[in-house]
């Protein structure tokens, strides 16, 4: 399954100019999970567009959400291409393949979504720097949110794969009451009949899941039509722009937790969300806002040195993270990743569109919890 | 663990049983009737589902999308045996796997294409939705209890099809002789698409059926695609009798395994292992359910030929 080239050698094709930087994104483009990695691609893209920098050149992959797919084309810009920043990585399992080998290689990668545990802790690195958040964030506020709620019996429940146990680990981290109940299905489960019925006999006062994708959506909608009505709290990645109009009315009043939503209220982001629609017909998601300040990141960092010639100041710049975030206040911890507050979001319908809107701040300035294991 | 729960569970073993089982059949007699290995099955899962949600999408009925996803399905199963399955009849079954190995991503890229990449929105209509109390107090959603029916009820017609019609006689002799029911005067060739467009638009109908508690979107065909496989070897292949009584095991091996086996786990070590090892055993009880079927009886519970 080979990847479409896609190649976006953005302004400099009109200027005729030459580029001087390389940037190869790998991300997802096919298969079930490519709305994710076009969201992530096209926020990227806008931001590169919008900055009017024609020396910047983007060879876009689709890696098709497997592993070594993504090692390969990793390779091949590294060793052909000669791609000096690396970008792109939707899923943490691609991200561990591609990595670790690419940031050894000298080579900056700047991580748009994946946080996996290991590179924020023990495999963290200097040329390694994520813009999203680490895997835990998102969930470890949906458990201090259910605090600030007064939720003291949560039933719980995740895929049965690395990502799904960090998720209930992270819940729980913060989370302060009882479990009524926790369970591990099946990744790519689409059937949770079985785990509804044991949610509603168990006594719970709420439902703590991580179901990202087509799971989330299944799941909303069959909760939704059981008649269980103990409130449900989850990370975005189940109410993401992309998903909700999928999911409807099922997923109305649903308290999600996320680093961005688009009524985040500060200049940069008001314009990311109207600039975004009118470039592409819809909504930013929160990949695409990652995307986009990603992209805004690395452009900040190439204002100030070249990552080839000089690459400790390219780093330093890259560690001041002096751009205007559609998040408003951002900084890198000590393991370059986010410093950030997390919001609780709730899901609404404004006219035809389901989208969310800020509750409140469920964690403020969160860090993460392995930067204490990274020896930088 | 109450009676309740337990029951609740078996109704939704049922269920998944019996989508499964319209997944199955088709599969099962394509291969059966044609010999032919269809991958591209849980693709017309899909073309039954994105068709059911665009026609819903624009006409609001869920009837009508019901109908699309017949006919769409149907209308791709032609196309398909037309124009590809055709030239694989007569070649080996590795040739058939990598022709519908590439069907699937053409399908999947021709539904994005069409599509777009995001999922699509597609819910049962307001009068089957929401749960209804069932005698003993068990309370169960009506769009369930009514794709059981209708699973139960395409069952039956399969019988009767197969039993009591002369397309049934013809579809049976297939299976046992293609050779000499095209002797015997028979348009095997019209046979084949006939059988190709019942198995498909049987899969339409449960991709539309299960896609509006589920999610419509690109791929979604593949993971019941190999359950179907599991309940064809399990029920041996080319018997509808055993699609319907190997989908109904599947379906209730899966179900309550999911549920049992952790518990069986709390007995033995603590709650948090006990999820963990039960969801990962209960995730392969099918697939021993599927080991145990074939040492016992190699050609699966109702396979005739050796």
């Amino acid at each position: 399954m080979k990847g479409l080239y896609v190649a976006a050698a953005l302004a400099a094709l009109a200027t005729g100019a030459a580029a001087e930087v390389k940037v190869g994104m790998i991300t997802t483009l096919s298969g079930g999970g490519a709305g994710l990695g076009i969201d992530v691609r096209d926020g990227f893209l806008l931001a590169l567009e919008q900055s009017g920098r024609d020396d910047i050149e983007v060879i876009v992959e689709d890696d098709a959400q497997a592993p070594d797919t993504a090692v390969q084309l990793a390779d091949r810009m590294i060793q052909s291409d000669r791609v000096q920043v690396l970008t792109g990585i939707v899923w943490s399992n691609l991200a561990m393949a591609v990595v670790p080998s690419a940031v050894n290689q000298g080579i900056f990668y700047l991580s748009p979504n994946a946080g996996p545990s290991q590179l924020a802790g023990a495999n963290c690195h200097e040329n390694y720097f994520n813009v999203a958040w680490q895997n835990d964030n998102l969930h470890e506020a949906a458990g201090a949110w259910a605090n600030q709620t007064g939720y003291a019996n949560s039933f719980i429940l995740a895929p049965n794969y690395p990502a799904g146990q960090d998720a209930l680990t992270g819940y729980k981290r913060f989370y302060e009451g009882e479990l009524a109940g926790e369970i591990y299905t099946e990744l790519g489960q689409t059937d949770y009949a079985a785990e509804i019925a044991q949610i509603r006999a168990s006594g719970a006062d709420s439902v703590f899941f991580f179901l990202p994708g087509g799971m989330g959506i299944s799941f909303l909608k069959q909760y939704a039509d059981s008649g269980v009505d103990i409130p449900v709290i989850g990370p975005a990645f189940s109410f993401d722009q992309g998903i909700l109009q999928a999911v409807g009315d099922a997923a109305l009043g649903v308290v999600n937790t996320s680093q961005w939503s688009k009524d985040i209220d500060n200049p940069t982001n008001a314009a990311f969300v109207e600039s975004f629609q009118a470039e592409y017909g819809r909504l930013p998601s929160l990949y695409a806002s990652q995307g986009f300040d990603t992209a805004n990141l690395l452009i900040s960092a190439l204002e100030v040195a070249d990552p080839s010639e000089d690459p400790d100041a390219f780093r330093a710049a890259l560690e001041a993270a002096d751009f205007d975030s559609t998040r408003g206040d951002f900084e890198f911890g000590p393991n370059h990743h986010p410093i950030q507050d997390i919001y609780a979001r709730e899901v609404v319908q404004e006219g035809d569109v389901f989208t969310n809107r800020i509750i409140g701040v469920a964690l403020e300035d969160r860090g993460d919890a392995y930067a204490e294991e990274c020896a930088m | 663990m109450s009676l309740i729960l337990i029951l609740e569970q078996v109704l939704n073993g049922l269920q998944a049983g019996v989508m499964l089982f319209l997944m199955a059949a088709g599969l099962t007699l394509i291969f059966g009737v044609m010999g032919l290995i269809n991958l591209a099955h849980g693709s017309l899962y899909m073309v039954g589902a994105f068709a059911a949600a665009g026609v819903a999408a624009a006409t609001g009925s869920f009837l009508l999308a019901l109908v699309a996803a017949l006919v769409a399905a149907a209308a791709a199963g032609v196309v398909v045996e037309t124009v590809v399955m055709r030239r694989l009849y007569a070649r080996d079954h590795l040739d058939q796997v990598l022709a519908t190995f590439a069907l699937i991503l053409i399908f999947s890229e021709l539904t994005r294409w069409a599509f777009g990449s995001f999922p699509l929105y597609l819910n049962p209509p307001d009068w089957l939705s929401g749960p209804v109390t069932l005698p003993g107090g068990i309370r169960y959603p009506v769009y369930r209890l009514a794709l059981i029916g209708i699973g139960l009820a395409v069952g039956l017609g399969l019988w009767a099809l197969t039993r009591r019609t002369r397309l049934g006689i013809r579809i049976r002799a297939g299976e046992n002789d293609r050779e000499m029911i095209a002797a015997l005067g028979v348009d095997i060739g019209r046979l084949y698409t006939l059988v190709f467009a019942l198995g498909a638009a049987l899969a339409g109908l449960a991709g539309a059926l299960v896609g509006a508690i589920q999610s419509v979107q690109v791929g979604m065909g593949e993971p019941v695609l190999i359950l179907a496989f599991v309940v064809i070897v399990i029920g041996g292949i080319g018997s509808i009798r055993g699609a319907f009584v190997g989908a109904l095991l599947v379906g209730l091996t899966d179900t309550l395994g999911g549920i049992f086996l952790p518990e069986l786990f709390k007995l033995v070590t603590d709650p948090a292992t006990a999820t963990q090892a039960g969801a990962s055993l209960s995730s392969m009880s099918i697939y021993i359910l599927m080991s145990l079927v074939l040492i016992w009886r190699p050609t699966g519970l109702f396979g005739a030929k050796a």
